[in-house]
């Protein structure tokens, strides 16, 4: 056998490079540290109120933000249509809320109902995100749009006059339209207190079973990922004409991507709503999406690249800014809603910045 | 040979036709058999049309200018300019400093419009050197950029050193209030210009013909040598550079012009509704003109003035005359804002969705 | 008894919207064996090649006549993934990589080898773990049939080109049942040794029995390593003949040769001389993806129809791209001894130079615009006419009236066939879209007309009257065109000197009569001519 042999130039990666390398991708997340520090001093806050508030929050929110991961490993970028996710949560809310059946059983079944909606939702979604390649981003973030008028039609419109529904609980006085505000008392802490009951830890409250149930997710996403599954979504993330060639079904693969992260969305808002106790018929989704990814930004992911750490890291810090500020501008400048904006301009600001950047670095490419 | 003549003149009959309804669009048909039931529903319930059609003007002219700040983005095939927030707070800084000034009438508006004139430059400018860094994300970045500069001048409004107390919060003295009155200052002015009743139709002249005035405007400019240049930039850059244009200077000056026309729009906006709306009311401002701009016929890559008109008229025409029609038929729920949403953002859906023709 | 083959052509056409592209083709490949096939551009390899490996575009353009067989039974590929389980394996001019995966994972993609767990034994086999050390086992098994060893975990992204192109061949050969590989214009963007590195592994596949189908136009890589050459031009196929009966030069000869229809052309009062140049190029270079322009030097006479031919990705393409500032250039430009700024297509506009690209539909066109458009709107923005006054003081506007007769004359002139001067030129067919282009290069009234594939894309009585029109601008208005084609047969029906570029450089010029064995070698790079007048 001929031997010719080339020698492989090994790229060789420097301690400095790989320590700029691990700058370059913790600089967001240090940054905003160093700012919930800053929010942290000048609001002056009780640390015990602060954990606290900060656990609640972990449990409450995570569970949305992990859903964003694998939309981003398949190419897809941030999927600004986990607001249609959290309708299909709220729907099968209100349907158990019809039906009556409270506590755990009630929001298991909540959890069962949503399924067939969110897949559903997220089929439609894929098909819809596979005729416009290239622009996923913002046509997911104008379905949300869409969809949250559909949502308004079916509830504020239909019910009562289409759909016959005559629960007084539910239904506005005048018979049509679901009431702005449905109280879930009977379901509230259902999962936070599953199992365990109320767990504390010395002065903290522990919503362990919620946590255990993300902590779940996390094993479950990087299984995922290890899988066949997921090796072909990563490879539809990197150059969908290559996958193709290869004999993969991009549009299958990136429709399958989508219905996963529309169900853990919709299952994600009912974990969201049974730790808040009530929700906002017609607005508890509407700042789902926004959130969600600005706190995964704010966890140092980007456009193409998302961690569970990035998830759980930026949930960390959004929401100790999230506690923190409106209280820091009341301190600083004696106006509370300075604090109130600079936290929405944040929110905002970090999603354009990661936009750009990306739009920026695709260019130079 | 005489049935081959007849096929040939058939086929092309029916071409014809077809070329028709696409160039009509779907989208567009739907509207206006939509809007059409809709005056026939309130026709049937003797509802007051006059009224109506007085508030249909009046949404129109008020909106026209914010729709005409979609046209030089989409020639030049930036795209629909999500940002235009940026220019509404142009606008709205300009009018606030008109009434710190106490300045009224239309030497008031005036001075709005002139206040906001450089900002809406310079901001545009900055715009514009962003986006051309973000090619292929222009609309994205831009909504969100919109948004951020929303929430940043929130702190503005609240920090901002204006001292004449009709606009500043009654309690604390600091800060202005969430909507400025402007009837002492240049409220309606141009509404009430010229203004009179056709058979119980009020015609807001003045309003009308400052929008007309910029429709012109803008149909001209895309006759000269720079408005040609514009467009053959946004149908085929590569053709544009190699007829020895400057395409990255026809994108810039398209989003200034774009965030101009956006502060013009914004005081125009304002004076008719009779205030200035500050805070959180401007970061939705892009949505209801895109929509217009959309159903009028236009594509990301193409738009003319006349699609414009068409698609401001239909689109307001629509949200008025939806409220007290369906209000009536429903039993007091409002589907007006529903609609608003399913129209415009489906029709944003549509646009995105398209296969592109190469 | 026949010999076996693994793969049979037979009686192959291939209709492209009425133009024959490939047109009874027939050949065989045996197992072992190193066939090389070689023709010009447009000669039909790629076509050929898109059929033997079922890629789409071939179904959705009607399919083909004729049979192929695969170890002598009758197959018909729809798919590339049919092809694939056909044991047939492509090596594709682009890379067909991951940057982002590592070597195996490349090599892997979508054959991944997995092993079975709870969750898959319920949901199916997409949710098998990966199974790393296998998959990595079969990566050094394939790099060792090529004789190679790379580190299977590191990502492609960060390995040298040459390296990217054995990965490619290590996934085409790690598929178990592969038979037949296809190489198209593999050496294209390596270095010289790696390219002879590629031969040598070629030659190790065909020893453990894998057919070989190599396309190139390299002659001397044909020479060293193939069996048989199959030899096509414009899309028939000339012959097969095996390496032993062959010669570069007879190749050479083969790939080019036709008989010379040089219609008798108008004389001219006087014939361009090289004491009059109208254009000086000076070292120029273009950096022109696949099309690279290197030190090239070239002097056009005044009046004269120069051709510039040559192999594609040589860089015949990228002159005119460069001199008329549509690809980064450096160098120096001179036209009537005044030096032309590159890099600004407003410049060279405005020199007297106009320009029809190649690029018909992404260049030469506003596809949704009106013809009339079309026409003016780059002497519009380049030399300001069919401008008027308007109202205000320095404002001008387009003169729509003189655009409309103008538009009428030039349709009049041109024969182009349209409904009026307000159809969208989208609806044209392809050779009144270059009349089109033609118009628009044509309002600038240049002196000198650079004009790139001017018949690529149309049919065969538009081609005519295009080269028709050419020669009549030429004579009757004494313009200088410089005419890019990768068809060497037009160049040399019209043109009075061709230059012909090889690796981004004059390799020489000749006349139109000189022989196909001349035309052949320099296109190939085996032989300078000097200049000849």
């Amino acid at each position: 056998m001929a031997d010719v042999n080339i020698a492989q130039p090994k790229p060789e990666l420097t301690k400095e490079k790989q320590l700029d390398q691990f700058l370059g991708q913790m600089s967001v997340p240090l940054f905003f540290a160093f700012l919930c520090l800053l929010g942290i001093i000048a609001a002056n806050l009780n640390p015990r109120f602060l954990i606290n508030e900060i656990l609640t929050r972990l449990g409450r929110n995570s569970f949305l933000v992990l859903s964003l991961i694998i939309p981003i490993l398949a190419g897809l970028g941030l999927n600004f249509g986990i607001v249609i996710g959290a309708m299909a949560g709220q729907t099968a809310l209100i349907i158990i809320t019809h039906l009556q059946i409270g506590g755990l059983p009630g929001l298991l079944l909540a959890f069962l109902i949503s399924i067939p909606f969110s897949v559903l939702f997220g089929w439609l979604t894929g098909l819809i995100l596979n005729r416009a390649k290239g622009r996923e981003m913002v046509t997911s973030f104008i379905m949300g749009f869409f969809a949250n008028g559909l949502y308004q039609l079916v509830f504020l419109v239909l019910i009562g006059t289409l759909i016959p529904l005559k629960n007084p609980v539910l239904v506005l006085s005048s018979g049509i339209g679901l009431r702005n505000s449905i109280d879930l008392i009977a379901i509230n802490k259902a999962l936070d207190h599953a199992v365990f009951g109320p767990v504390k830890l010395g002065p903290y409250n522990i919503p362990l079973f919620t946590l255990l149930v993300i902590a779940l997710l996390c094993v479950v996403i990087s299984f995922l990922m290890k899988t066949r599954l997921g090796q072909r979504m990563r490879a539809v993330g990197q150059d969908m004409n290559i996958a193709e060639v290869s004999g993969i079904n991009v549009n299958k693969t990136r429709i399958i991507a989508i219905i996963i992260s529309t169900v853990l969305a919709a299952w994600g808002q009912l974990i969201f709503l049974q730790n808040i106790g009530t929700f906002n018929t017609y607005n508890s989704h509407e700042q789902v999406g926004m959130f969600s990814i600005a706190a995964l930004l704010i966890g140092g992911a980007t456009i193409r690249r998302a961690t569970i750490w990035n998830a759980l890291v930026g949930v960390l810090l959004f929401h100790t800014l999230f506690v923190v500020s409106p209280l820091a501008g009341q301190r600083l400048l004696g106006i509370p809603q300075v604090g109130e904006y600079f936290r929405s301009f944040l929110a905002y600001g970090i999603i354009a910045v990661a936009l750009a950047l990306h739009a920026w670095q695709g260019k130079k490419k | 040979m005489e049935t081959k003549v007849l096929t040939a003149k058939d086929y092309l009959n029916k071409e014809a036709i077809r070329a028709f309804f696409v160039g009509f669009g779907l989208p567009r048909l739907i509207i206006s058999g939509f809007l059409l039931i809709l005056f026939i529903l309130a026709f049937i319930m003797k509802m007051d049309l006059t009224i109506l059609l007085s508030d249909s003007l009046v949404r129109i002219g008020m909106n026209g200018l914010l729709v005409l700040a979609m046209l030089p983005t989409l020639v030049t095939g930036v795209g629909l300019n999500f940002g235009l927030p940026i220019g509404f707070i142009c606008g709205l800084v300009g009018g606030v400093i008109s009434m710190e000034l106490n300045l009224v009438g239309f030497r008031g508006l005036f001075s709005a419009i002139l206040f906001s004139l450089p900002l809406a430059v310079i901001t545009g400018y900055l715009y514009a050197a962003l986006l051309e860094r973000v090619r292929g994300q222009e609309m994205m970045v831009g909504t969100y950029l919109g948004f951020s500069v929303v929430a940043g001048m929130c702190i503005f409004w609240l920090m901002a050193p204006f001292k004449n107390p009709v606009m500043i919060f009654a309690i604390g003295g600091k800060g202005l209030r969430y909507t400025l009155t402007l009837f002492q200052h240049f409220g309606k002015v141009l509404n009430n210009l010229l203004a009179f009743s056709l058979m119980g139709v009020v015609i807001p002249t003045g309003l009308l013909l400052f929008f007309a005035f910029f429709c012109l405007l803008a149909h001209l400019f895309f006759r000269t040598r720079t408005g040609l240049a514009m467009i053959a930039t946004g149908a085929n850059p590569l053709y544009a550079s190699s007829s020895g244009i400057n395409i990255r200077a026809m994108r810039y000056t398209s989003i200034i012009l774009s965030n101009v026309l956006a502060a013009i729009g914004a005081i125009v906006y304002a004076q008719s509704y009779g205030f200035l709306q500050l805070y959180t009311a401007p970061l939705y401002a892009a949505f209801p003109a895109v929509a217009a701009a959309l159903i009028g016929g236009a594509t990301l890559k193409k738009a003319t003035v006349s699609q414009i008109i068409v698609g401001t008229i239909l689109f307001q025409t629509l949200l008025t005359i939806a409220l007290p029609v369906t209000q009536t038929a429903l039993r007091g729920a409002d589907i007006s804002e529903i609609a608003r949403m399913i129209i415009s953002n489906g029709m944003i859906l549509y646009a995105l969705t398209r296969a592109e023709r190469r | 008894m026949p010999e076996s083959y693994v793969l049979e052509l037979k009686g192959i056409t291939k209709n492209y919207f009425g133009t024959t592209v490939l047109k009874g083709i027939s050949l065989s490949v045996k197992a072992g064996e190193i066939h090389a096939l070689v023709g010009e551009n447009g000669a039909g390899k790629s076509t050929l090649m898109n059929l033997i490996f079922g890629m789409p575009v071939i179904h959705e353009t009607g399919g083909f006549e004729g049979d192929i067989f695969i170890d002598g039974q009758k197959v018909n590929i729809t798919s590339p993934r049919q092809a694939m389980e056909l044991g047939i394996g492509m090596v594709h001019q682009e890379f067909m990589l991951l940057p982002g995966f590592t070597v195996t994972e490349n090599i892997k993609l979508n054959r991944e080898l997995s092993k079975a767990n709870l969750v898959s034994k319920t949901f199916g086999s997409s949710f098998e773990t990966l199974d790393y050390p296998a998959m990595q086992n079969d990566t050094s098994l394939a790099m060792k049939k090529l004789g190679l060893s790379i580190d299977e975990t590191s990502l492609v992204a960060g390995l040298p080109v040459g390296y990217m192109q054995f990965v490619e061949i290590a996934r085409e050969i790690d598929k178990k049942n592969v038979r037949l590989l296809v190489f198209d214009e593999p050496t294209a963007v390596l270095t010289e040794s790696e390219a002879e590195y590629l031969i040598t592994a070629m030659r190790l596949l065909a020893a453990q029995g894998i057919a070989i189908l190599f396309i190139t136009h390299r002659l001397d890589e044909v020479m060293a390593c193939s069996d048989m050459i199959t030899i096509l031009r414009d899309g028939e196929m000339v012959t097969s003949i095996s390496r032993s009966n062959a010669s570069l030069e007879r190749i050479a000869e083969l790939m080019v040769g036709r008989k010379l229809e040089r219609a008798q052309l108008p004389p001219r009062a006087v014939e361009p001389h090289d004491q009059d140049l109208i254009l000086e190029l000076n070292n120029l270079q273009v950096q022109m993806p696949g099309e690279q322009v290197r030190n090239l030097n070239l002097k056009v006479r005044r009046g004269e129809i120069l051709g510039i031919g040559g192999l594609a990705g040589q860089g015949k393409i990228g002159i005119a791209n460069g001199v008329m500032g549509l690809y980064p250039a450096s160098g120096e430009v001179y036209k009537d001894q005044n030096q032309i700024k590159l890099n600004d297509s407003k410049d060279a506009l405005q020199s007297g130079m106009a320009f029809v690209s190649e690029d018909r539909r992404g260049v030469g066109l506003l596809v949704d615009e009106s013809i009339a458009l079309n026409i003016v709107l780059t002497s519009i923005e380049a030399q300001q006419k069919f401008l008027q006054p308007a109202v205000l003081p320095g404002v001008r506007l387009i003169d729509k009236k003189s655009v409309r007769s103008y538009t009428l004359k030039m349709i009049k002139d041109l024969d182009i066939r349209c409904t009026g001067p307000n159809q969208p030129v989208r609806r044209l067919s392809g050779g009144n879209q270059q009349k089109v282009c033609l118009a628009r290069a044509f309002t600038l009234k240049p002196e000198v007309l650079w004009i790139s594939e001017p018949t690529r894309g149309i049919d065969v009585g538009a081609k005519q009257l295009v080269l028709d029109l050419l020669v009549q601008m030429n004579r009757e208005y004494g313009m200088t065109i410089i005419m890019t084609s990768s068809e060497l047969t037009e160049l040399r029906r019209i043109c009075d000197r061709i230059a012909l570029v090889y690796k981004g450089r004059v390799a020489g010029i000749l006349r139109p009569d000189a022989s196909d064995l001349e035309f052949g070698l320099v296109m190939a790079g085996k032989k300078t001519a000097k200049e000849v007048g």
